[in-house]
């Protein structure tokens, strides 16, 4: 579904991303994993094009989407939660679902998606008419997961999910996750938190100051000793 | 009372009249992060289409009005096209020194087409002033006012219920995201210059019916009384610019009337100081804090 091609990123002089090189097939759940700036928000920020990417290609469903502008992506069925969840803190939880929809013209498709999203985030139904401002986080990233949910995506791509979240809310998230891909949704996951990603996803890939440098099965990385030294304090 | 209400009126005319010319900063404000300074030359351009098309080709009134827009319209996006669009990932400052520097372009260009001389604005309505018990409103006041809270009334509903005024504040609050969702933000910067300046159009020609005089640097007194106005409600807040402009009419005419006239705009400024000192945000203003 996703292939990332040798691509190159450059903040200014900065070298951001080296080569890096990965894929993700349909129904799978991918996370990158890897250290505070070892360019795992870069390498999502580079394949929705809100940075450029220098060199490589980057492939959705069979066609390069590096040239495309980062707005016409979500018609494409590309959608990202970005990080730090982003909401739109002076709008409500309702208007920004819909923001979510907005590349979408058939209202009653809309309205079933909105319950979708509500049986997934049961409080984000009670708090429709809220600013989404007085959320708290872990609503907030709820409503930032519903809101990409909302525009029908084929792949979601989620960055640091569990950033700022109590241990019991990060488990309820990735809970959500996970069964949110056990109704076919593609997702491509970017996590710190090691533990957690590896637990949900089906495959990783290990990034290091812009280089991948492992990958392979989930349960696999779990075992490795590396891995397990240098991202799962075990 | 009654010198006390006919002020009151009067500075509700003049400040309405901020009051629209401070939405196209407050909005553009809102979403590049601009203070556009020449949003007020965009009046004189309205200004001088409107005299021109009136006095020099005759046309009627509604005609001319909608002219004034258009040209508003078109040279507020030319300029976000040619002078602020290639500078919309620069330092702030740049964007701010190139509006100035428009500002400047736009007022001695029309210093040399049309001279220094104001010319004068033909009256357009001559309609007897209306009386209320006592206290005589001219049309041109009730007129302006009526337009005035009509415009505002229709702007805010297609902010809070469009799908393009959803855009509009989901660009203004965070434009990455927003292309996230599939908001092309080029667009929606292009149609925020357009209402603003299609407001000033409107604007514009209300001032000039108030105070008939056209010149090439008669946008910069409304223009800066708008923008006070603007950061006074707060600036990048709608409603905030519609309080502004009022409370700052209000405010002068009272001055004008009961202190002194010289008084007037450092009693304005004063109150921008004092309300800045208290409440930083302005009026309307609001602190949003980042939650974890």
């Amino acid at each position: 579904m996703l292939k990332v091609n040798q691509i190159n990123v450059y903040y200014g002089a900065i070298h951001a991303l080296h080569d890096i090189s990965f894929e993700v097939k349909q129904g799978e759940i991918v996370s990158l994993i890897g250290a505070n700036g070892a360019g795992k928000s870069t390498t999502l920020n580079a394949i929705s094009n809100l940075l450029p990417t220098a060199s490589g290609d980057i492939l959705f469903m069979n066609q390069s989407i590096r040239k495309i502008p980062a707005y016409q992506l979500v018609g494409l069925g590309l959608a990202q939660v970005p990080e730090g969840r982003r909401v739109f803190s002076r709008m409500t939880v309702l208007e920004n679902l819909e923001m979510g929809a907005y590349t979408r013209h058939e209202p009653g498709h809309i309205s079933q998606d909105l319950e979708l999203v509500y049986s997934h985030f049961p409080r984000l139904k009670e708090r429709r008419k809220q600013v989404a401002g007085t959320l708290s986080g872990g609503e907030q990233q709820m409503l930032a997961m519903g809101r990409a949910l909302m525009s029908r995506p084929k792949l979601l791509m989620m960055d640091e999910p569990s950033m700022g979240l109590s241990p019991i809310l990060v488990q309820e998230i990735f809970t959500i996750i996970q069964q949110i891909n056990q109704g076919g949704m593609t997702i491509l996951l970017v996590e710190q938190n090691a533990h957690m990603a590896l637990n949900i996803s089906h495959r990783a890939y290990v990034l290091e100051t812009g280089n991948v440098v492992k990958s392979g099965p989930s349960q696999e990385l779990l075992v490795d000793a590396d891995v397990q030294k240098a991202y799962l304090g075990t | 009372m009654t010198l006390f209400l006919s002020q009151l009126i009067n500075g509700l005319h003049v400040g309405i009249i901020y009051a629209l010319i401070a939405l196209g900063y407050t909005m553009v404000y809102g979403i590049v992060k601009l203070i556009n300074f020449a949003h007020g030359d965009i009046i004189m351009i309205g200004a001088y289409t409107a005299v021109i098309t009136l006095s020099t080709l005759g046309w009627s009134a509604p005609v001319a009005l909608l002219a004034a827009i258009a040209l508003c319209v078109l040279f507020g996006i030319t300029i976000e096209r040619i002078a602020y669009k290639p500078l919309r990932s620069s330092p702030r400052i740049s964007s701010l020194i190139t509006a100035i520097g428009v500002s400047m372009l736009l007022q001695n260009l029309a210093l040399l087409i049309f001279g220094a001389a104001s010319k004068p604005f033909p009256t357009v309505l001559n309609v007897p002033p209306l009386r209320f018990s006592g206290i005589q409103i001219s049309f041109v006041t009730v007129l302006t006012i009526v337009v005035s809270v009509l415009l505002m009334a229709l702007l805010q509903g297609f902010v809070k219920t469009s799908r393009a005024g959803k855009a509009m504040r989901a660009a203004s609050e965070d434009y990455k995201t927003a292309q996230l969702m599939g908001i092309n933000v080029n667009t929606t910067i292009t149609l925020t210059f357009a209402i603003g300046c299609a407001l000033a159009g409107i604007g514009s020609f209300l001032y000039c019916m108030a105070y008939p005089a056209v010149s090439p640097t008669m946008g910069s007194l409304p223009g800066l009384k708008a923008f006070i106005a603007a950061v006074l409600g707060g600036i990048g807040i709608i409603p905030g610019a519609m309080l502004g402009g009022v409370v700052m009419g209000i405010a002068e005419s009272l001055t004008k009337a009961y202190i002194s006239t010289q008084m007037s705009d450092a009693v304005v400024y004063g109150i921008l100081i004092i309300v800045l000192l208290v409440k930083p945000t302005g009026l309307l203003g609001k602190i949003t804090r980042e939650k974890v």
